[in-house]
């Protein structure tokens, strides 16, 4: 499915086994989505040449951020968000990728303890950042609290939307907004489920805050 | 998105160097990064601003408060001087977005957020502010969100910011710093109008930063809130908004602040409504009658008449709840 392809090509990890000599697949085509977006504005928007360069001549940085835990180094194309960063070269497809334009939350993660959506955040800009995503929460095979409250309160369906619920609502949590049930709907707006499960997210949060 | 290459400034010299040389400044990267992914936003070099000190909230030796460009919105909002100051600034910031994108954005991204207006989203549409010259898809298309005062024949957007209705109304002042020094002009002259040169926005020159915002003494007490009308309750943009703030001595109102949000091309200040309730006693009528003077010189669209009606309602709401009920 092209959605699920990244908007921006990612450079192979340093130090990784995958050769740098040449684009890979996945970057040809990921370059081809950037520079279809230009085509098919046809005459009028056309960009130069110039602005769309080939992988690998298109600008990329080094960057070093800790993961759940762990320190990675990676070289990005500066056009990588933290999104397609973790799913696309981290596999680390726990977070989602809703709208990519920050009108979701499905994509929701903590970047130094703060929830922020990492389709809108640049990798380039996390040097010496610590970044937590759903798969950092738990503790062996002890769910955090909130994975435990979800499962409790069945407060999914499809469950699409839920990783960047529950690290929303750890937020939430963290930042004190669940002194009632419309203080968390308020505060987890930022979220939205289209399979409607809010009344059972609320309850989950609410748990988890000890207020069940 | 296009290829851009990427700095961080490491001090607010080397931003202005940067900047100077065409570098595009990234803050919080919430309408940034969202714009260049639609390709509305092309920028060659982005430089990374938030390593620079401006991140701090301080009453000013007048009495008023300087709110630092790099505060971020959940950090301004939270701060127990805007909360105790101006709660008008907090309520709009807390009625903005959502949590996660409030961590993220920034003061000075804030009143720079561009227009949601989609035809101006969409690179495949015509549109006057993303592309000089070529005609506003919106003045015959779907315009149901889009501006009734503050319009030309060229756009139509509205200024999308609720922050930005506060500052306005409260008059405050954006403090500027560029290579040739420091400067601060009045947010009534910092955003501007359509005109027919919808794609200037900012009375911002080339390379300039904003270090901050900075919001006068009012006199005290002072009563302020912010009521904003969506199509849903959260995490939307305002139909229409008002931002409202009254000072209350001997049962006279003895100044009023009040501008309005969701209905103008820029924040849109309300002088007439404020000249109608200084000298009066608060009342029922005296709302009703304020209020009406809210909507003067709205230019209405196809799918927009509603909010003509709507932005009175808004505002003699709001006047009723900061200026109580008699
Ligand atoms: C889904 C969604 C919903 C939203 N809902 C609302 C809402 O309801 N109400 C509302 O008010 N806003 C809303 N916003 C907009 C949001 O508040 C803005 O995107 C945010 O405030 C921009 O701040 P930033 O720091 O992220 O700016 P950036 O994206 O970093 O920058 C924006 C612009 O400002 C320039 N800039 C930034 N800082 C400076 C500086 N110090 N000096 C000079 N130039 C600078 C940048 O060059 C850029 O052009 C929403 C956004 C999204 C994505
Ligand atoms: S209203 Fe303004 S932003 Fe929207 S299409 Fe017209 S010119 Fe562009
Ligand atoms: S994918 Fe990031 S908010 Fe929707
Ligand atoms: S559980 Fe399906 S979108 Fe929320």
């Amino acid at each position: 499915m092209s959605s699920e392809l990244p908007d921006s090509a990612v450079s192979p990890p340093s130090g990784a086994g995958e050769s740098t000599s040449g684009p890979s697949r996945r970057a040809v085509i990921a370059t081809g989505v950037a520079v279809g977006g230009v085509v098919v504005a046809g005459g009028t928007f056309l960009a130069g040449a110039e602005e769309a360069p080939a992988t690998g001549t298109a600008p990329s940085s080094r960057v070093s951020l800790t993961v759940n835990g762990t320190r990675r180094t990676v070289t990005v194309d500066n056009r990588t968000s933290l999104l397609d960063l973790l799913r696309e070269h981290f596999d680390l497809t726990g977070s989602k990728k809703g709208c990519n334009a920050g009108a979701c939350g499905a994509c929701t993660v903590l970047v130094d303890g703060q929830r922020v959506n990492s389709c809108l955040t640049l990798a380039v800009r996390l040097e010496g950042a610590e970044v937590t995503t759903i798969e950092g929460l738990a503790d062996g095979d002890q769910l955090h609290p909130l994975q435990q409250a979800f499962v409790d309160q069945d407060a999914f369906q499809c469950g699409y939307c839920t990783p960047g619920q529950i690290m929303s609502g750890v937020g939430c949590i963290k930042e004190g907004h669940t002194g009632s049930p419309e203080e968390i709907r308020e505060w987890m707006s930022g979220n939205i489920c289209r399979c409607g499960c809010y009344v059972k997210i609320v309850r989950a949060v609410e748990q988890t805050a000890g207020r069940k | 998105m296009h290829p851009f290459s990427f700095t961080k400034a490491a001090n607010t010299r080397e931003a202005l160097d940067a900047g100077r040389h065409g570098g595009r400044y990234i803050a919080g990267g919430t309408t940034l990064v969202d714009l260049m992914r639609e390709t509305v936003e092309r920028p060659e070099t982005l430089v990374d601003i938030s390593d620079l000190p401006m991140r701090d909230v301080k009453v000013t030796e007048r009495g008023g408060l300087r709110i630092g460009a790099l505060v971020t919105m959940s950090e301004a909002a939270a701060h127990p001087k805007v909360r105790s100051l101006y709660p008008v600034i907090s309520q709009a910031l807390e009625l903005s977005a959502s949590a996660q994108l409030r961590n993220m954005a920034t003061i000075g991204g804030n009143i720079m957020q561009r227009t949601r207006c989609t035809y101006f989203r969409d690179v495949t549409a015509d549109c006057n502010k993303r592309e000089p010259g070529s005609g506003c898809a919106a003045l015959e298309g779907f315009n149901r969100t889009h501006a009734i005062l503050g319009t030309s024949d060229a756009c139509v957007a509205t200024h999308p910011s609720d922050a930005a209705v506060a500052f306005a109304a409260l008059e405050a002042r954006v403090h500027l710093l560029g290579s040739d020094g420091e400067r601060q002009v009045s947010f009534a002259d910092f955003l501007l109008r359509p005109g027919r040169t919808p794609n200037r926005e900012q009375a911002l020159r080339r390379g300039e930063l904003i270090t901050g915002v900075e919001i006068p003494a009012l006199p005290r007490p002072l009563k302020s809130g912010y009521l904003k009308v969506r199509d849903r309750q959260s995490y939307e943009f305002a139909l229409t908004s008002a931002a409202v703030a009254l000072h209350v001595r001997g049962g006279v109102i003895r100044e009023a602040k009040v501008a309005a949000g969701g209905v103008g091309t820029v924040p849109w200040k309300l002088p007439a409504v404020e000249r109608h309730l200084v000298g009066e006693r608060p009342s029922e009528s005296l709302w009703t009658a304020a209020a009406a003077k809210a909507a003067e010189g709205a230019r209405p669209l196809q799918h927009n008449r509603f909010k003509v009606e709507l932005l009175k309602r808004t505002v003699e709401r709001q006047l009723r709840v900061v200026g109580g009920s008699k």
